[in-house]
């Protein structure tokens, strides 16, 4: 299982992972998210949802369905057990609080638990999708980012400065560096990822956040 | 009642300035003949609602391409850049809106629903211009019904009274655009007599299909 964990974005997947629990109902967004089935355990199984229609998404394997692709329009799987449907549906699963867990990438997370992460104005205005649905009505709320933007600045705020995808939505931020957790008192520094110091971290993230007394 | 349509009668249905709703999700599930005939029909200003516009040759893709659509509402534009360059120049108008909400007014379309309310949006720049109402102590926001005079569907299989089945992750918007329109194409990869779709299989009951085009074009 895991080995040698080698860039940012392994790091980010492997400490997700370890989130979910065997038979949750789990939708995982496009990119980072989608590297977390690699990295649990043999005993935790979980279901993967698909935005635009089943549950029980699995690897593409064989012959290549063009009916059957992941929300990223991208060919794949159907498990034994799993269940087509159409979007009206899946979208009660994922507004109704039938998916458990939701992981999703991020531009800036603030400490009111607000989510960025659908648009650029000016530069990139792709459309929201699923994700302000998603953010919306998942049980658990996890942003699986990295630390920092490319341009070497925070995306852990004090408050979000683009355009909102979801108010007061985000539960948890896993990053290569740190974890945190969005309370009712703003963000709560939960774990430092191996080698990382408290210095580190507090020097790379703008918001202000609270240290548990555990890793003192 | 004959459905079964050919090629050449699919574009007779459409005029300027219409409203089409289209299935698929980036192209998977969109009837590829019909747009093609909507292309060749030189149709034009149409507003079109579908949950994304695919890529530059697949899906509704092409329509927007070939600048047919004067205004699109759609949840996601990203893999089609045409789209997004249409909009910067002020050249096409595009709504965005969440998937899910997308799917619920096009539910409320089809439905005889006035609107839905949705939590989906709140404190987002979806919400503006919408009104708001607390129920219980929580905000939603009020999103009100779509419907099109055409809907443009896929399906794998139909029976002639227009039954139809889907195929895997083919059927995403399909289903709901069946009661939001006026007159309901379908494109079917397969055509069967009435009696051979088993009345527990059918996904989509006939009595909302109007038309019905086999893709390739032979009628039986």
């Amino acid at each position: 299982m895991i080995s040698t964990l080698i860039n940012p974005k392994q790091i980010i997947a492997a400490r997700v992972a370890k989130e979910l629990s065997d038979g949750d109902v789990v939708n995982l967004g496009i990119g980072l998210p989608t590297m977390v089935p690699n990295f649990l355990p043999e005993d935790v199984n979980v279901i993967l949802q698909s935005e635009n229609g089943y549950i029980g998404l699995g690897p593409l394997e064989g012959d290549i369905d063009p009916d059957l692709v992941n929300a990223g329009g991208q060919p794949s799987s159907i498990l034994p057990g799993g269940a087509f449907f159409d979007s009206l549906f899946s979208f009660e699963l994922i507004r109704g609080g039938h998916v458990d867990v939701t992981v999703l990438g991020g531009l800036e997370v603030d400490a009111k638990g607000n989510l960025a992460n659908w648009m650029v104005p000016g530069k990139m205005v792709p459309g929201m999708g699923g994700a302000m649905d998603l953010v919306t009505g998942a049980k658990k709320v996890i942003v699986a980012m990295e630390h920092m933007a490319k341009n070497g600045s925070s995306k852990i705020l004090q408050q979000c400065r683009l355009p909102l995808t979801g108010k007061g939505v985000v539960d948890m931020i896993v990053t290569e560096l740190a974890v945190f957790r969005v309370t009712e008192a703003g963000f709560v520094l939960e774990e430092l990822q191996e080698g990382v110091s408290l210095e580190t971290v507090r020097e790379k993230t703008e918001a202000a956040f609270i240290v548990n007394p555990a890793l003192a | 009642m004959n459905k079964m349509i050919s090629m050449e009668e699919v574009s007779t249905l459409f005029t300027d300035g219409m409203t089409i709703m289209a299935g698929g999700f980036m192209g998977v599930g969109t009837p590829q003949e019909l747009v093609s005939a909507m292309l060749e029909a030189n149709v034009r200003d149409i507003t079109l609602i579908a949950n994304d516009t695919a890529f530059t040759e697949t899906g509704v893709g092409p329509l927007i391409v070939n600048r047919r659509v004067k205004k699109v509402i759609a949840s996601h534009i990203g893999t089609n850049p045409e789209t997004g360059r249409q909009m910067i120049a002020g050249e096409l108008e595009v709504e965005l809106v969440p998937q899910g909400t997308l799917a619920e007014r096009v539910r409320a379309g089809g439905s005889g629903l006035g609107g839905v309310l949705t939590p989906t949006g709140v404190g987002t720049v979806v919400e503006e211009g919408k009104e708001k109402i607390t129920v219980d102590g929580r905000e939603f926001l009020l999103e009100k019904p779509l419907r099109a005079e055409v809907a443009l569907l896929k399906a794998y299989k139909a029976d002639k009274a227009g039954n139809l089945i889907y195929h895997r992750s083919a059927r995403n918007f399909n289903p709901l655009m069946a009661l939001a329109a006026d007159t309901v194409i379908v494109q079917v990869e397969q055509i069967v007599e009435i009696g051979d779709i088993d009345p527990d299989e059918v996904m989509t009951p006939g009595i909302l299909v109007d038309k019905i085009f086999v893709q390739g074009g032979c009628q039986s």
